[in-house]
């Protein structure tokens, strides 16, 4: 089994939206209607049976580190998008990689202490989608077998073997998976199956302008993360950090296979701090049950024992 | 540029990556904003000030770029003595005529050369004055004064600083509202990023063109950028980022009423009498490249009229039409409205929404013989005539309406062949993927076929009409059962040929004015060399070096960069290695680099014309401006613009503040429309009007909505209209975030939902505050979402230079709630008009300026 999936760096993105049309697009999925929202551009409120992606808008009365502040002494050209893009993505190409002239890296010119006239704020910006998660809640709570783990490592929900019951609506950690109204079945991001198997990157990483989200084997990605990570940390910005990208940092999934880079708390991005899988109760849960079951049975016995007693 | 261009957006995001820092200056914080290393908020209509303040910082500190201005540009240059700046005249300059409320260059004109012709910009200024003048046109511009050492009191450089001397960071802040901190550290980064070692660049786009002193936006960038050293270098330059696919290409080979493809004027009625002669002698420069015109201008009329064009007749330019007046867009509308014009083709554009006072478009539109469509849906355009919504309020009924309308569905760029011209002057070819669907047809179809009906039609009428379609050439091949034209014999054409073989010349260095050759627009010239459609050319980066010649291709020549003759020393050096991209190359003779060098190949740094040298022998070794007539880099433009030689601070049209740099408050020259129908507000401190409104475009729509307002996936993300105001003002007008306003000027009312943002702040200015709504345009009253149109608030009013409208900064008011009647001032009339106050209202010109336009509204009074 592959294991692909996607990592979406939050620093990149410029909340266009084209992740959002084009996975509409390509999954040919209706509308949510026309609704004004009132919540910065965001009109689109959050993940649905019919919406994929989801680009949240936060406004934020703290300033973005790195945003005016000094960038002396940063090593230019570390992070370019020939880079960013795992080989095979046929996404934007870099003028580095090739025989660019070294001279040509710029070296960051410094910004002085900054009069930030807007004061403390930014505005962050988060494509979110199916984390398709190591231990996926839905996939476990399914009891048709509908969900299931494919070939990419990605978890797919099978419409024809789909019969509508929700467990793994309510088994998802991250209320992703949704029930379209019209047919009552569950839906959510397939990671592009079809797209994977005709040997295509997803729509969604393919549309996106700026290399926020990158697809590509998980092992390359975390690495890549990793770098963008230290990289941002020198540039200043102390806050960066990565956000499920493996099982020792979010053992309630055992890990996402579409992680993020963060700059806040997850929580200000709407995602859960600390998800756990429902199922991953299951054997505490029935240990408990047994447990209180056998305490209860030996309560009646003891109380049966007291009375004969008696 | 993130909002409006985030595809382009994605090198910024790669140049940030690689270190570079991004400065966003904007009156709103905006996803360009998120991302930046500092986002500066300006009040809108005050960039010049702005920018002004920055050109004065470089001057004052010493901070430019010292042996580029002295050979690069005209600062040493003397002007004439006549010559009196904004800060002998109170904000004019010398030559103002108030009778018509225009500009009389002459003044300005550099000392002891009578005229330079300008390499763009308006030639006609001095076409009609030049008319049999042999001496005009500074034939001896090579005996122009100049004071190398930069001290004389009347030389470009000491000129320029004077006129900018009272620029001051104070000064900038009670004008723009930039605390005095933040303007001297964008001014600081500015300058460290400049010179040998380092090049900055500036992105710009209808924010700094749409004002009615617009043109003079970029010529103050242009003056900071040369003064930095930043021009015709790898990273520097100042990009126009154009509004649509090609509109780049839409003025090389124009849609404008004035010019002919390639930056050609456009022959003018005033001198009727006068052939292609009279026409070569005001527009051609005796020197610098503008001289090689005269092949140009023949060649072009050979690919138009083919045989027809032959020496005995001008080679047609009889054939041609001629211009009686400006018949820019506003112009032609309000004569429109009057009854005057009859007819409108109107294609890909949605004038009723996108351009200013749809209203008024309206009107015009109800008076027209017959008006014609081309466009994915009937857009608000199409449909004014039955559910605008002055006949659904009954005001106007369809009946009335004697407009005969036409639609035409248009096919989608994926539906036909064809090229886009980018910002960076770029062709990219794009190859049809599919057919069009059911009637719908590309633009090249629809013009080739009604050019062939009216040959038809004209086969054997009389007249100069009939005759110049007879001549027209119109022998383009056609593929496919509907008869498609094929484009790459257009690009064919345009490219040129010769007359004698058909063969596809290499560039406009072949074209001749003997009329062997024929080319469609000389600029682009070179597109479809070797019989090989260039712009088709797709060779990855990865196969190619760092320039990537072999993607598209550019005009003019394929090079990348323009005037990078200036990315070399004066000897022809590298001004660093690190920024090394064009030099001479002594073994071989000539420019060499990784670009095509935009020079003379051979011309050695050390050459310098002899006494009375004409043509392309008067451009010096150290000449990079080669289109300039003295090869220079303008700091100060002593033709071409009609308002004047430099750059000057003139608040907009209708204002919250009086000038504070000068008693003149509106820029003088600029064109204005008075009639009952486009009333403006007063020129500042109009208490019904106390706030800034500026519009905007959002990443989730296209322009007037013709592209994303019918396609759902678009349309759900900005679903409805709506206003950005700061919390302040929100607390000041009773708005609350998702309820509703109304937002009214003169001109009309609008309702929509408001989105209370903190990206939104007020700005302090002299101890007041300023509010700024900010108004995205895209919405109307057809299509899958619907909304108010902004642009039913904007008056009539533009650029004297390229009759620009201005909407990015005006004056309004808000209320909360819903309060619209729908009331428009070019349905309604006067009955729009709010009470005027009590007191005399403040002048926008000083005394006796512009007294022509004083006159009573063309219109009566209802």
């Amino acid at each position: 089994m592959q294991r692909m999936g996607f990592f979406t760096d939050t620093t990149l993105c410029i909340g266009c939206k084209a992740c959002e049309v084009a996975c509409k697009q390509w999954n040919q999925l209706p509308d949510d209607g026309f609704h004004f929202t009132g919540m910065s551009y965001d009109n689109t409120g959050m993940l649905g049976a019919s919406t994929w992606r989801h680009v949240a808008f936060v406004e934020r009365a703290a300033e973005l580190p790195g945003q005016g502040s000094p960038r002396d002494g940063v090593e230019g050209g570390a992070r370019a998008f020939g880079e960013l893009f795992p080989a095979g993505q046929p996404g934007p190409t870099s003028l580095l990689g090739h025989d660019i002239q070294p001279t040509h890296l710029e070296t960051p010119v410094a910004l002085g202490p900054t009069e930030r006239a807007l004061g403390k704020f930014s505005w962050l910006m988060l494509s979110d989608v199916c984390k398709h998660c190591e231990r996926a809640g839905c996939l476990e709570a399914c009891p048709t077998g509908a969900i299931v783990r494919t070939e990419f490592g990605s978890v797919y929900v099978q419409p024809d073997v789909c019969n509508g019951c929700g467990y793994c609506v309510s088994a998802c950690p991250f209320g992703v998976v949704d029930r379209r109204e019209e047919d009552g079945r569950a839906w959510k991001c397939t990671l592009c199956y079809d797209r994977l198997k005709g040997g295509m990157v997803p729509a969604c990483a393919k549309a996106c302008p700026t290399a926020s989200i990158q697809f590509g084997e998980l092992e390359d990605l975390r690495a890549r993360a990793r770098r963008c990570v230290e990289q941002l940390h020198a540039r200043g910005v102390a806050e960066a950090h990565l956000y499920g990208e493996d099982a020792a940092s979010q053992p309630g999934t055992e890990g996402l296979h579409a992680f993020f880079l963060l700059c806040d708390r997850p929580e200000v991005y709407n995602l859960p701090p600390d998800p756990v899988v429902p199922t991953a109760k299951v054997v505490r849960s029935w240990r408990s049950m047994a447990a209180g079951v056998l305490s209860l049975a030996a309560l009646a016995m003891g109380a049966v024992f007291s009375a004969r007693r008696a | 540029m993130a909002e409006c261009h985030p595809v382009a957006f994605r090198w910024v995001m790669e140049a940030k990556n690689r270190g570079a820092t991004i400065i966003h200056v904007d009156p709103r914080f905006t996803r360009t904003s998120a991302v930046a290393d500092l986002h500066v908020p300006i009040r809108p209509g005050s960039d010049i000030a702005f920018l002004g303040g920055l050109v004065r910082h470089v001057i004052e500190n010493e901070r430019w770029f010292k042996e580029y201005v002295l050979h690069y540009t005209n600062a040493s240059t003397l002007v004439g003595e006549r010559f009196r700046d904004t800060e002998d005249l109170e904000g004019l300059f010398s030559g103002f005529d108030s009778k018509s409320n225009s500009y009389d260059p002459e003044t300005w004109s550099y000392d002891g050369v009578d005229g330079v012709v300008p390499a763009a910009g308006h030639k006609e200024v001095y076409a009609e004055k030049g008319a049999g003048k042999e001496s005009l046109h500074g034939a001896n511009i090579l005996e122009r004064k100049t004071d190398p050492t930069l001290q004389d009191p009347r030389c470009v450089f000491q000129i320029l600083k004077r006129h900018f001397s009272r620029y001051t960071p104070e000064v900038v802040a009670e004008t723009c509202g930039i605390p005095e901190p933040l303007f001297l550290e964008v001014a600081e980064t500015l300058c460290r990023n400049s010179g040998r070692e380092r090049t900055g660049a500036f992105c710009y786009a209808v924010g700094w063109t749409q004002h009615s002193v617009g043109v003079q936006y970029i010529r103050t960038a242009s003056i900071l950028q040369l003064l930095l050293g930043n021009i015709g270098r790898p990273g520097g330059g100042i990009m126009a980022l154009r509004g649509h696919a090609s509109i780049q290409g839409s003025t090389d080979i124009p849609t404008l009423f004035d010019l002919l493809p390639g930056y050609l004027p456009m022959p003018h009625s005033l001198l009727p009498d006068r052939g292609l002669e009279q026409y070569v002698k005001n527009n051609r420069s005796p020197s610098g490249w503008w001289s090689e015109m005269p092949k140009y201008v023949v060649s072009l009329l050979k690919a138009w009229f083919g045989d027809a064009a032959t020496r005995e007749n001008d080679w047609g330019f009889d054939l041609l039409p001629r211009l009686s007046g400006n018949h820019s867009h506003m112009t032609t509308v309000s004569e429109m409205a009057d009854g005057k014009v009859k007819g409108y083709l109107v294609v890909g554009e949605n004038p009723t929404v996108g351009s200013m006072h749809g209203s008024l478009h309206r009107k015009g539109l109800r008076k027209l013989d017959w008006l014609v469509v081309r466009d994915f849906a009937l857009t608000e355009t199409a449909e004014f005539w039955r559910t605008a919504p002055e006949i659904a309020r009954g005001e106007v009924r369809t009946e009335d309406i004697q407009t005969e309308v036409f639609f035409f569905p248009a096919a989608a760029h994926t539906e036909k062949d064809g090229s886009f011209t980018n910002t960076q002057r770029c062709l990219q070819w794009h190859h049809r993927a599919i057919e069009p669907p059911g009637d719908c047809r590309s633009d090249l179809w629809f013009v080739y076929h009604l050019g062939k009906r009216l040959k038809r039609l004209y086969a054997d009428a009389p007249g100069p009409n009939a005759e110049a379609i007879r001549a027209l050439t119109w022998d383009y091949p056609t593929k496919g059962k509907d008869e498609d034209p094929d484009a790459e014999a257009v690009l064919r054409e345009v490219n040129g040929f010769t007359i004698r073989d058909g063969r596809p010349v290499a560039g406009f260095k072949e074209l001749t004015d003997d009329g062997a050759t024929a080319c469609g627009c000389w600029i682009y010239s070179g597109c479809y060399k070797d019989g090989v459609n260039q712009p088709a050319r797709r060779r990855p980066q990865s196969e190619q070096h760092w320039v990537a010649p072999e993607w598209g291709w550019s005009w003019p020549a394929n090079r990348r960069i323009l005037y990078n003759r200036a990315s070399a020393d004066p000897e022809g050096r590298p001004w660093s290695e690190r920024k090394r991209y064009v030099w001479w190359d002594a073994e071989k003779g000539a420019w060499s680099g990784y670009d095509v060098p935009d020079f003379i190949p051979d011309r050695p740094p050390s050459y310098r014309p002899p006494p009375g040298a004409e043509g392309l022998a008067t451009l010096s070794g150290d000449d990079p401006f080669i289109m300039q007539a003295d090869g220079k880099g303008w700091l100060f433009a002593p033709s071409g613009l009609l308002d004047g030689p430099l750059p000057t601070h003139y608040e907009p049209e209708e204002s919250v503040l009086e000038n504070p740099l000068y008693p003149q408050q509106c820029n003088p020259a600029r064109m204005e429309w008075h009639r009952a129908d486009n009333p403006y507000h007063r020129a500042f401190g109009d208490p019904r009007f106390p706030y800034v409104v500026t519009t905007y475009r959002l990443t989730e729509h296209h322009t007037a909505g013709g592209m994303s307002r019918w396609l759902s996936w678009l349309s759900e993300l900005q679903p409805e209209m709506f206003c950005e105001i700061s919390r302040e003002l929100a607390a000041e007008k009773g708005l609350a975030n998702g309820r509703w306003a109304t937002i009214t000027t003169a001109r009309g009312e609008i309702e929509c939902r408001v989105l209370v943002t903190e990206r939104m702040k007020p700005l302090r200015v002299k101890g007041r505050t300023l509010h700024t709504i900010g108004l995205p345009y895209h919405w109307s009253y057809v299509g899958r979402v619907r909304g108010d149109p902004a642009n039913e608030l904007i008056p009539f009013v533009a650029d004297p230079n390229v009759s620009i409208q201005e909407s990015k900064a005006l004056t309004a008011n808000i209320r909360a709630g819903r309060h619209s009647l729908g009331r428009r001032s070019a349905t309604d009339g006067l009955e729009l008009r709010q009470p005027e106050p009590p007191r005399a209202p403040p002048p926008r010109d000083l005394p006796g300026i512009r007294t022509a336009h004083r006159h009573p509204p063309t219109e009566p009074r209802k």
